[in-house]
């Protein structure tokens, strides 16, 4: 453009003090720029918000479904999902899955970025290594750690039988299903975890560490008194948006348990999809209850992540 | 600054015409991709496992051709084509032809996406009636069967053998208990089926439940938690793999093809697999509780004709479905499918051209329609609830009696 603006000898002089030619363009064409972005946002942010809101609101057959004229249900659908005998479990299991998650993934992703930043020989592969279950589409790490933890020809179970444990159902038993899926997910998770804290590790000055030490300061306190709470920024955004990430989880635990036996390892992402899709007769107005109950807390943790992040940018 | 703000504005201004322009282009595309000219007619099938070259699309084609018009094909995924069918129905853009798993037929026709025979006057007299059932609701027939499949026990003779047991011997519940325990006893394992938390589960579990005399709309009778009971005792004792909590139909399989166990619940689709398995083995119908053969549920799928605004379509859909289900082109598609054809004629020409079918005809005749006894729509709310009541009976949170009570209280 600017190239092509010198070069053109037609052309007039670009003059940076003269005064805008057509005084009411840059309006028009803020609003053309405006035009698409709105679009894009109206058609597949808040279209099918819409549309999911107002699902949720009626009462909906497989007839009316089509035919288009369900009836308003005001909060019935909530009411009977709130009722409904898997509210408790699945709303038990949504926050244990997201806590246990979020943390492991959070403190193991620490300790691996800890000891990746000592920069020792081969390191950067290494890290590289751990970046493996990012890459990896989710159907494949899925299905490998159903296949791994099957009760009968699972790799797992064959390890405990060699070291003399006896074998455990990791997904076929209520008392196992929602601890395995919570392994998959939080190895899933690490390498998120690892790349941020890293990143967020380097830009910690190496003075501080080396004054501490030459105060006394040993690994561990230099640690929780320097590199942690230096740390605390980029803690709290990992942290938010891991929150974020693991109240939606549907698509591993679908693969390796449906949400059972018996709902034991059922969150809400899959209760939802279960409702809406996964009988041949859809409960489309429930199963948009509970997804708008995700996406309302999704929100809360969400707006607690601008807050924040209004907070650091302040400080 | 000032002046690049024209040729952007101009540029910006061009870019939202072209975007608004593909959009409408795309819609309009939408629109006549699934209703097409008066040329074209759709159909959507669940069979993506055939590519554009294959029998099954120069089949369609052929019919095509033959009813004077041009075929456009779209194949999904079978649990996705009723949701898909629902959608398109919404939006007044149903395919002229729809082939459909026929539990899902009572479900279609419930929300008017389908004809009736009585609209469309599609001839059903030749399939045979309990095949047809499925897909009657309210004395309304909504299609007809292209072909049917259904469960059986196949069995690895080589493992029964070693295990002493005398196949002719198992007749019931309990003969057939004794064998996997000797089957056990010779260090081999017993039988497999698939009891994951799906349709597919429920379905596995039918020829169990109707064979112990249980009916669906009571779920916790006696006879239903009999049969629930055989299964958790299987798992107790070990009979069973425990992995059958997350075995769908083709993991199940997967287990028998190992070779290590005597017995497997499974489909007629296997037959393929069965003879590639490298062992040798046989079918057995599915024994009732106190001997006699259960009635298993059908599989397969049916051939419906979904409302059109265009009434005139009809007459040449009905002509695509009586090609389709012909005679001779039944024959060939079941054959493809594996599949059991639906009349009596092309079950004829199948055994006697493979007599290893002979068995399977017979399990067809006898099974029954999931939606059949009129439940219809019923029966996707019994088969969740039931489903979940095995995956609770089996995984042990719960006994098989109260299991089954509490998803009797769910349906209600």
């Amino acid at each position: 453009m600017q190239d092509g603006g010198r070069t053109a000898p037609a052309g007039p002089r670009p003059d940076r003090s003269a005064p805008p030619r057509r005084p009411r363009s840059p309006q028009w064409a803020a609003w053309a720029f405006l035009t698409p972005v709105t679009l894009y946002l109206g058609l597949f942010y808040a279209y099918p918000l819409y549309r999911n809101l107002d699902l949720s609101l009626r009462h909906y057959t497989v007839r009316s479904f089509v035919q288009g004229d369900a009836p308003f249900a005001g909060l019935d659908n909530y009411r009977t999902v709130f009722d409904d005998p898997t509210f408790g479990p699945a709303l038990t299991h949504t926050v244990v899955f997201t806590a246990v998650c979020l943390f492991f993934q959070y403190a193991l992703g620490l300790a691996l970025a800890v000891f990746f930043n000592q920069n020792f020989r081969l390191s950067a592969t290494l890290r590289a290594l751990f970046l493996v279950p990012w890459l990896l589409p989710l159907i494949v790490s899925a299905s490998t750690w159903s296949w791994m933890l099957n009760s009968d020809s699972g790799v797992v179970n064959a390890v405990l039988h060699a070291v003399g444990i006896a074998p455990v159902n990791w997904l076929t038993s209520p008392s196992w299903s929602l601890a395995s899926v919570i392994i998959a997910n939080v190895w899933i998770g690490i390498p998120f975890n690892l790349v941020v804290l890293y990143s967020g590790l380097q830009s910690i000055p190496a003075s501080l560490h080396e004054a501490a030490a030459l105060d006394g300061a040993g690994a561990w306190r230099r640690f929780w008194h320097i590199t942690f709470p230096l740390l605390r920024p980029v803690s709290a955004v990992t942290l938010l948006l891991g929150l974020v990430y693991t109240l939606k989880v549907f698509d591993i635990i679908w693969i390796m348990t449906k949400g059972g036996p018996a709902d034991s390892s059922t969150t809400f992402a899959t209760w939802s999809y279960r409702l809406g899709f996964g009988n041949l007769l859809p409960a489309f107005g429930p199963g948009a209850a509970v997804g708008n109950l995700l996406v309302a807390a999704a929100v809360v943790f969400g707006l607690l992540y601008l807050r924040v992040q209004r907070k650091q940018a302040l400080s | 600054m000032n002046r690049p703000t024209g040729r952007r504005l101009t540029a910006a201004a061009l870019t939202v015409v072209a975007l608004a322009a593909t959009t409408t282009a795309c819609s309009s595309g939408g629109n006549s991709s699934a209703k097409g000219g008066s040329g074209t007619f759709t159909v959507w099938d669940p069979y993506p496992q055939f590519t554009a070259g294959s029998a099954w699309a120069k089949l369609l084609d052929g019919c095509g051709t033959e009813a004077g018009v041009k075929i456009k094909r779209t194949a999904f995924d079978t649990s996705d084509l009723a949701n898909k069918a629902l959608l398109a129905a919404q939006q007044n853009n149903s395919p002229d032809v729809l082939i459909v798993d026929n539990p899902v037929v009572s479900t279609l026709a419930e929300a008017g996406v389908l004809t009736t025979t009585a609209d469309n006057k599609l001839d059903t007299s030749k399939a045979d009636p309990n095949l047809l059932a499925a897909g009657q609701a309210g004395g309304k027939t909504y299609g007809t069967p292209i072909g049917a499949n259904t469960l059986a026990l196949y069995y690895n003779k080589a493992v029964l053998k070693k295990a002493g047991v005398d196949i002719s011997s198992v007749k019931d519940w309990k003969s057939l208990t004794a064998a996997l325990a000797k089957a056990k006893a010779a260090g081999k394992k017993g039988i497999t089926f698939s009891a994951i938390g799906t349709e597919e589960g429920s379905f596995q579990f039918l020829p169990w439940f109707w064979g112990a005399g249980a009916n669906l709309t009571e779920l916790d009778s006696a006879q239903g938690v009999s049969a629930l009971s055989l299964w958790k005792d299987w798992l107790g004792s070990g009979y069973a793999p425990n992995s059958v909590l997350n075995n769908t139909q083709t993991t199940s399989w997967q287990e028998f093809a190992t070779g290590d166990y005597a017995f497997a619940e499974n489909g007629t689709w296997q037959l393929a697999n069965a003879e590639k398995a490298g062992f040798d083995y046989g079918v057995l119908p599915i024994p009732g509780a106190t001997g006699g053969t259960a009635a298993a549920p059908t599989g397969g799928e049916f051939v419906t004709v979904p409302v059109q605004g265009d009434t005139g379509r009809y007459a040449t859909s009905r002509k695509l479905v009586s090609c389709l289900t012909s005679t001779q082109n039944l024959l060939e598609t079941d054959t493809t499918l594996s599949y059991v054809a639906p009349t009596a004629a092309v079950q004829d020409k199948q055994v006697a051209s493979d007599a290893k079918l002979k068995p399977w005809v017979e399990a067809v005749k006898a099974a029954k329609g999931r939606t059949s006894d009129d439940l219809g729509t019923k029966y996707p709310k019994i088969s969740e609830q039931m489903w979940k009541a095995v995956q609770s009976a089996l995984s042990g949170a719960a006994s098989p009696k109260s299991a089954l009570a509490s998803a009797q209280a769910a349906v209600k």
